[in-house]
């Protein structure tokens, strides 16, 4: 694999960390939002040029400096690792738009401290795209945590203050109580911790020790929401929606679940999970989670925590995909990040725009919305389709190689959970579309007449959900990186 | 047996130097005034002062200070060599003389905090100050 | 000259010490100057004898000439090297962060409280450079006695929790100093090195035994090791926030260095982890130690309080590590030494700004403070992170080897200490995040733009800035740190 060195990595990196003095330091909103996009347009500017690069079959590193003897903070940019960049960094953009939008609508407080965490928050999820060893994940695993945490509280009430609570209990606890041993356990084990291709921890260690360092791993990364750790997504739901819209359908629970990828094929290896048969151990935990989320989402009526659990659903099928050990299946597994992303992120951006618009948060406030915010309930139409895996909506996609993929491992099994688990999405989503469409509004329940939401958070939702619709028709570069990335892990 | 009488009796340095420190440990501990409790870090430090000057004792040693004829200073004072088994050895004194100025620093500066809590409290009890810091 | 630089290093505080006592009865206001100067003189000679060592090798200065050991040796090596820097940074950057509050709380005993400030400086630089095993009890108890009387300037119940203090320390000093005694017994030779020469082929003697016992207890009680901790909390708590400050950061680590040095200078690696079996069950004292203290901590309602229950948890850890007995557990033990003086200094720094705007240390009254002084709570959550142990910042590096000593040697509980400490640290101080941070301030002045920042002084928030950006640089650099220095402190018979 021919390596290129370049700085660009580290200044992607940077380039929201930097901003942060020019956010503090805005005398007026505009010219503090500038800064946002700013730094929003050379972070993507920067990824995207790296795309070419890695899409010719090379990786580019950057190693910024040894911390530890042995071990420094390092930058590997692989096609996995650009997957995921790309998806954030675009995402981004919009959403900051979309924040304008609804922050000025609710003319919320705090607002350069919101934009600064979130420069912050965006920086830690291209490191953790980037990293090219586990100690250099983790730190910006651990900086994303922190640097969330104030977007999560940021209404500053005690609900967002409880909601706080219950959010660093669960990432924080696990990241130090499984995700530093087994780390540091893999490092006496393997004496390094450089992700390689065919993962560092093969030949070392018994097949036990294996077995629980992996179960570390997984429940390590609370952000992919793994059951029983999945708690703090729905009770993070209070955050402003913008938040909810980024940080929980793409970064956050994204770096979680890209954080398993990782560490499941860079330092455990296809290889060793077949031989030690820890890719059913996988399958079971991620099943697990998507039937009894998309179970849990049939109950909700505040539709951020619908969301929320879907959110929790759909990510481990990422996981379900890299467990099932196959081509077919791990393609399907990555390409769903950036799938989920952008259907995700338009039905947030629906709820937020219903939000600003009318007040209402749960699903049976919402009969006939669909007749006053047309074009808000038709990109929700888009985005459930994608979430559920029609087509032609780019959900389809990952979800038809994950059941190529299934088919290919021979798990029958997992199939049925694949066709059930959308079943059940369907069953979550489209009454939501059916009251705000087909329902007669009931008319008291509006007190003013009901526009669309402004034009700043629906020209987002827009784009999303036209992005959903074109990944269809045009799944790469996304498809080309994760057939990339496979291929590199398989060694084919 | 006559091993043991021996080891008892031949070490009796020791467990007089042990029986003070218990002492003084048990004043700090079991004593509510303050004043005995200082008194009994002092004899504390005192037990361990004995100890190292006990330590240097010979059975017939004398002073060790060198008798020489006039005219010889300095070094050249040691022209002939010093048996130095006849001599006990003065360097535990010396050590101690040191020890000796730490404890009664140490005892000087508890006794000035008795003297800033009694101003405060009016009481050098330790029970009665307890309470009355509970009271405020 | 630069040859004189361990005397010099000791030799100016203790005269400017004389002066600026001297100094307080005729103007008041030189007695400050007089104090950065001479710490100055000092972290200027520290500095340049560890970088003389890392270039030459241990340095051996025999004071007055007198070889030993009939003469008192001062003995500069990697271990050392490292500390007397620390010392001297961290005693600097508080004398000048703590000038304001000193002239506000002490106006005319100014003078006697730099003295006081000056000759513990003294002491503790005296205790991390001897090399002789009776000269380090007199600095040990300057130190000791200096401290008492910081402590002592406090308000309230300070006199009393002195007292405590003083009896505890002093039992200490005189166990440790008994220990000497014997090994002076079967040795015949106060200089460590000597000792360490002479001692081989009387390791199955109980006097050598006994010696290592009481010496170990006596520095263990001058630590704060749990149980024989209960001093600490009281006496570090009622201090004055310039002396908490001071000695907080420094003395108990200064503690640790001295345990070390005996484990592995003096009493060699290989009689303390091969001919004793102990070093099993007293990790199992400091994972006790650890988890008390983090247990006591969570009890507190009162900040500085906590505090000083995480001290206690923290000596858990290096005494933990240097029993640990491997490579990695003792470098971690070393590297705590620098991380945790400077985390300390950062948390104690912050609470003192805190103290002198607030007025209280109780939970209840810091509300609020987050939008009132953001610069001292950023300095504070920054040095939370570090004890906490988030990446990059330094308390993360010492606890990666801890922990990586724990499992090389199958130390687990030690493992689950160190982690189990984390996730209470993280409970603690995002108490007081929370407390600070969502809660609105009580008496909220109807100030312009509604936010009133109301900060401390200017002296006391550059240093404290200082050293919160510092956690995160001695963070990076910690490879250099290990690769250039601490690796070669550590004795050949560690693996």
């Amino acid at each position: 694999m021919e390596t290129i060195s370049s700085i660009k990595p580290l200044l992607a990196v940077l380039v929201s960390l930097c901003v942060v003095p020019f956010l503090l330091l805005s005398r007026k909103p505009n010219i503090r939002e500038g800064w946002t996009f700013l730094a929003g347009a050379v972070k993507l500017l920067l990824v995207v040029s790296m795309a070419p690069v890695i899409l010719s079959g090379k990786e580019i590193v950057c190693n910024v400096y040894e911390v530890i003897p042995g071990i420094g903070i390092a930058f590997r940019v692989d096609a996995l690792g650009m997957l995921f960049a790309l998806v954030s960094s675009s995402l981004w953009i919009i959403t900051t738009i979309y924040s304008i939008g609804y922050m000025r609508g609710l003319k919320e407080h705090g607002q350069t401290r919101y934009y600064c965490f979130f420069a912050l928050a965006l920086s830690a999820t291209i490191g953790v795209a980037f990293a090219g060893n586990l100690l250099t994940l983790y730190l910006f695993y651990e900086m994303l945590s922190l640097a969330t945490y104030p977007l999560v509280t940021h209404h500053q009430n005690l609900e967002a203050r409880s909601s706080g609570r219950k959010y660093l209990l669960y990432i924080v606890g696990t990241s130090i109580g499984f995700l530093l041993p087994a780390m540091l356990i893999s490092y006496d084990l393997a004496g390094t911790l450089e992700f390689s291709r065919q993962g560092f921890l093969a030949g070392k260690g018994s097949g036990h020790l294996i077995g629980i360092l992996m179960l570390m791993f997984i429940f390590g990364f609370a952000k992919a929401g793994i059951m029983p750790f999945h708690s703090w997504l729905p009770a993070a739901m209070v955050a402003p929606t913008p938040v909810s819209a980024l940080l929980h359908a793409v970064a956050v629970v994204k770096v979680g679940a890209f954080s398993i990828v990782r560490v499941l094929t860079g330092v455990f290896g296809t290889d060793l999970l077949g031989s030690l048969n820890l890719g059913p151990v996988i399958l079971f935990v991620a099943s697990a989670t998507i039937l009894i989320a998309s179970l849990i989402a049939l109950s909700q009526d505040n539709l951020k925590r619908l969301l929320a659990f879907s959110t929790i659903a759909q990510l481990s099928y990422i996981v379900l995909g890299i467990g099932l050990l196959s081509p077919k299946g791990m393609t399907g597994g990555m390409l769903h990040i950036a799938m989920h992303a952008f259907g995700k992120i338009t039905l947030f951006f629906c709820a937020g725009a219903i939000f600003v618009a009318t007040g209402k948060k749960n699903v049976s406030e919402m009969k006939g919305i669909g007749r006053r915010m047309p074009l808000t309930m038709a990109a929700f139409f888009i985005g459930a389709l994608s979430i559920i895996g029609f087509p032609p909506c780019g959900g389809f996609i990952s979800k038809w190689y994950l059941v190529l993929g299934s088919l290919e491992a021979h798990q029958m099994t997992i199939l049925v959970v694949l066709l059930f688990s959308s079943f059940l999405n369907a069953a979550y989503f489209m009454p939501v579309v059916y009251k705000a469409f087909f329902c007669a509004p009931e008319e008291s329940m509006f007190e003013n007449s009901v526009r669309e939401a402004p034009i700043f958070c629906v020209l987002p939702l827009a784009i999303t959900a036209l992005i959903t619709l074109g990944l269809f028709f045009f799944p790469q570069p996304f498809l080309e990186l994760a057939t990339m990335a496979v291929n590199n892990i398989l060694g084919i | 047996m006559p091993d043991i009488i021996q080891t008892i009796i031949g070490k009796y340095n020791y467990w007089i130097y042990i029986t003070l420190m218990m002492i003084g440990f048990y004043a700090i501990i079991a004593k509510n005034n303050l004043i005995k409790k200082i008194i009994g870090v002092n004899i504390f430090q005192t037990a361990i002062i004995l100890f190292y000057v006990s330590i240097g004792a010979k059975w017939g040693g004398t002073i060790p200070i060198l008798q020489h004829g006039h005219g010889e200073g300095g070094v050249g004072a040691a022209t002939h060599a010093i048996k130095a088994v006849d001599y006990i050895n003065p360097l535990p004194h010396v050590l101690m003389l040191t020890a000796i100025v730490v404890s009664v620093a140490t005892l000087g500066v508890a006794l000035s905090l008795a003297i800033l809590i009694y101003r405060r409290y009016k009481t050098l009890e330790e029970d009665e100050i307890l309470a009355r810091i509970r009271e405020k | 000259m630069t040859q004189h630089y361990p005397a010099l290093l000791l030799v100016t505080p203790l005269l400017a010490a004389f002066v600026i006592s001297a100094a307080g009865w005729i103007n008041r206001k030189w007695c400050f100057p007089i104090a950065v100067v001479a710490l100055t003189v000092s972290a200027w000679c520290s500095v340049a004898l560890l970088l003389r060592v890392m270039k030459e090798g241990v340095i051996h200065y025999y004071l007055g000439g007198w070889a030993p050991p009939w003469g008192i040796a001062y003995y500069v090596d990697y271990l050392n090297g490292l500390v007397l820097p620390v010392i001297c940074i961290v005693a600097l950057v508080n004398l000048i962060s703590s000038k304001r509050s000193v002239q506000d709380q002490f106006d005319e005993k100014i003078g006697a409280f730099y003295t006081l400030y000056v000759l513990m400086f003294t002491g503790l630089l005296g205790i991390v450079i001897t090399g002789d095993a009776f000269n380090l009890y007199v600095l040990l108890e300057i130190a000791a006695l200096t401290g008492y009387g910081l402590i002592a300037m406090g308000e309230e119940r300070a006199p009393l929790a002195t007292l405590n203090y003083l009896y505890m320390g002093t039992i200490g000093a005189c166990f440790y100093l008994l220990g000497v005694g014997y090994l002076y017994i079967v040795t015949g030779s106060l200089n460590m090195v000597d000792i360490a020469r002479i001692l081989p082929p009387l390791y199955d003697s109980s006097a050598v035994l006994t010696a290592f016992v009481i010496c170990m207890v006596g520095i263990w009680i001058k630590m704060g090791l749990f149980p024989l901790h209960a001093w600490l909390p009281n006496a570090y708590t009622y201090a004055p926030s310039a002396s908490s400050s001071l000695i907080a950061p420094l003395m108990t680590k200064v503690m640790i260095y001295v345990m070390i040095r005996l484990m592995f200078t003096v009493f060699t690696p290989y009689y303390v982890f091969g001919i004793l079996d102990v070093s099993d069950s007293v990790v199992w004292i400091s994972v006790i130690a650890i988890v008390m203290g983090a247990v006591l901590a969570l009890q507190q309602n009162n900040l500085k309080k906590m505090l000083t229950y995480i001290i206690i948890a923290e000596v858990g850890y290096m005494v933990g590590g240097a029993w640990l007995g491997n490579r990695d557990g003792l470098t971690g033990a070393i590297l705590h030494i620098m991380n945790d003086a400077v985390m300390t200094l950062c948390v104690f720094l912050a609470v003192g700004n805190l103290v002198y705007k607030l007025k209280s240390y109780a939970f209840a009254d810091l509300s609020g403070a987050f939008g009132k002084m953001p610069f001292t709570m950023w300095a504070f959550v920054a040095g939370g992170l570090s004890i906490i142990g988030i990446p990059p910042s330094c308390g993360f590096f010492s606890k990666w080897y801890l922990i990586s000593g724990a499992i090389k040697s199958g130390h687990y509980e030690f493992m689950v200490a160190l982690l189990f400490s984390s996730l209470v640290n993280v409970i603690l101080f995002f108490r007081i995040i929370e407390i600070t941070y969502f809660e609105p301030f009580e008496d909220h002045a109807h100030g312009h733009h509604g936010k009133n920042i109301d900060e401390a002084p200017l002296s006391a928030l550059i240093p404290l800035l200082i050293v919160a950006a510092g956690l995160f640089v001695l963070g990076f650099f910690t490879s250099d740190f290990v690769r250039l220095i601490i690796q070669f402190a550590i004795p050949k018979g560690i693996v």
